[in-house]
């Protein structure tokens, strides 16, 4: 509630912005500095790997990785500084899984040139080991920072985060799971263990922002958007709020399908975005960074377009 | 330069612009974020289709397709679990299944025989028309891979089942129980294998591994005192099913009698 509030409050106040954010486009093309990064996600593609059929009641003809793949390749004409990421559950939904067991999303993941994606709960559906089989297909790596797999077969394979270096632009992503008991039989996780996100996000992102001095910091999160009739429950919603440091949230987990990107504030009252394009890959989310000198954003303050 | 040329035009049309005076604080690089502009793609046949990509699937689709269209079985009559108030046609179909495909592992393994089976109304995801049927029948009616577990029950928890199914109006698919529902909606004559029900007597009761661990509502469930993993998965039993026969029999057996 509050949220939507924030969004219509600021959107009703800044229709008087309007003149003031074209002069800001005039300076921005006076800048020689001025850097862009491009962030394109997905999340809970379940081997969605065919178009819905026509006669599907809720996406009819959407999605299929075919077409995925064009319209990321025709990103990437158009932008040089582009990172693609998935939020978890690549697997389980179509036969390709049951058949191939993951094989085939992860190569055509590989062939679109993913950056990076996190672990969620059916990507445990044939096992730890499962997954683990299907790794030599990925050309991208994964990352869980809240999964200690030390006493499995992913130990070492799978890190907390990566840090990429786009055109001089430090970017450190890490990764955080959904708690799996309940949600996947015991037998299929195995050792892994949960551990609490607000508590490794405070660590990991301290030491990104302070240590590796990443200029974004971003969390691939399969905790889900919101859980209404539980508000207490860790979400994306509630990770934004008890941490700082987090730039950027992209979500999985509970199929959300926002409108817009949504905006939370963090522990130190600053914006937090937060994105889930529902699932099945029928949607690419794209977020677009721009970078300033500190003094030019100090001077003129952050703008959010969504 | 071009580029954010254009993609400030576009914010325009956007509209939504908002001017937050709050600043990041990275303590490092001169550089820090601006502006940032959030859409969504949706990917629609707009879009081309890349023929590199469709050569890798190719060869994946149809040995999926060959496989999933294999003939296994004849249907004579529409299975659908709307069609009756307290049990379904393709309920009694399933519970048939994994009631007889379940004991098999179990009596194999453990020389007890399985009394009852209960499954979820929800669990069954379509229907299967009259005609040839495939595994992709198999696929579409259980595409999840919810695998079959005995667990040891005493009797009255399997009275807390026969209430749960009065109370949610639903058939949800049962084998080897029988009741009768009075006109005043509670239950009567509940039976076990014809045999009435013993209310502390340990019953060996067939379900999938969701259900077991009191999924859609079933917390009852959770009172068992023993777990036996079959390691089969309900559509695999299902499949193997097909296999087995030539023609699809529907028990017609009364299970639940209102009064």
């Amino acid at each position: 509630m509050k949220r939507r509030d924030f969004i219509k409050n600021t959107a009703a106040s800044t229709s008087l912005l309007g003149l003031g954010a074209l002069s800001l486009s005039s300076f921005q093309l006076a800048t020689n500095t001025t850097k862009k990064l491009t962030i394109l996600h997905t999340n809970d593609t379940h081997s969605q790997i065919e178009p819905f059929p026509l006669n599907h009641p809720k996406t009819p003809n959407m999605g299929g990785v075919a077409r995925r793949a064009a319209i990321v390749e025709q990103i990437r004409k158009v932008e040089d500084n582009v990172l693609l990421l998935d939020a978890g559950d690549i697997f389980q939904g179509t036969p390709y899984f049951n058949y191939y067991g993951g094989e085939l999303e992860f190569k055509l993941m590989s062939m679109m040139k993913y950056d990076l994606a996190t672990i969620g709960n059916h990507d445990f559906d044939n096992g730890i080991t499962g997954l683990y089989g299907q790794l030599p297909n990925a050309s991208f790596e994964f990352v869980s920072a809240n999964y200690d797999f030390k006493n499995t077969v992913l130990d070492t394979l799978v890190k907390p985060y990566k840090i990429f270096n786009k055109k001089g632009i430090k970017v450190g992503i890490f990764g955080i799971g959904v708690e799996l008991y309940g949600l996947v039989d015991p037998r299929y996780y195995k050792e892994t263990k949960y551990l609490d996100p607000v508590e490794i996000a405070t660590d990991i992102t301290t030491k990104l922002k302070d240590v590796e001095k990443c200029d974004l910091v971003i969390c691939l999160s399969h905790l889900g958007f919101e859980y209404k009739n539980e508000p207490g429950k860790i979400s994306d919603i509630n990770l934004a709020r008890k941490t700082k440091n987090i730039d950027l949230i992209i979500g999985g987990h509970t199929h959300t399908f926002l409108d817009k990107p949504v905006i939370e504030k963090n522990l130190d009252g600053q914006e937090v975005i937060i994105n889930q394009v529902g699932a099945f890959g029928v949607n690419l989310g794209r977020i677009d960074f721009f970078f300033d000198s500190k003094e030019k954003v100090t001077a003129t303050g952050k703008k959010i377009s969504i | 330069m071009r580029k954010n040329k254009k993609s400030m035009s576009q914010m325009k049309h956007f509209g939504l612009i908002l001017t937050l005076l709050t600043f990041f604080t990275t303590s490092n690089a001169q550089d820090v974020v601006s502006v940032i502009e959030g859409k969504q793609v949706k990917v629609t046949e707009a879009a081309e289709t890349k023929a590199e990509y469709d050569a890798v699937i190719a060869p994946y689709r149809s040995q999926v397709n060959r496989d999933l269209d294999k003939i296994l079985a004849y249907n004579p009559v529409i299975l659908d679990k709307s069609k009756g108030q307290w049990q379904s046609n393709i309920g009694d179909l399933m519970a048939k299944i994994t009631f007889e495909k379940g004991n098999k592992v179990f009596e194999e393994r453990t020389k007890k025989k399985v009394d009852v089976c209960i499954l979820n109304h929800g669990g069954i995801r379509a229907m299967i028309g009259q005609g040839n049927i495939t595994a992709r029948n198999a696929f579409e009616v259980m595409p999840f891979e919810n695998a079959a577990v005995v667990i040891e029950i005493e009797g009255k928890y399997l009275v807390d089942f026969v209430t749960y199914f009065i109370k949610e109006k639903k058939p949800h698919p049962i084998a080897g129980l029988t009741f009768t529902i009075t006109a005043s909606g509670v239950a009567k004559d509940i039976k076990v294998n014809n045999e009435p029900i013993v209310l502390d007597k340990v019953y060996n009761l067939v379900t999938n591994d969701y259900l077991a661990s009191g999924g859609d509502k079933m917390e009852f469930l959770k009172k068992s005192t023993k777990t036996h993993v079959l390691d089969y998965k309900l559509r695999d039993m299902i499949i193997d099913y097909f296999i087995d026969v030539d023609i699809i029999k529907v028990p017609t057996d009364i299970k639940v009698t209102q009064e």
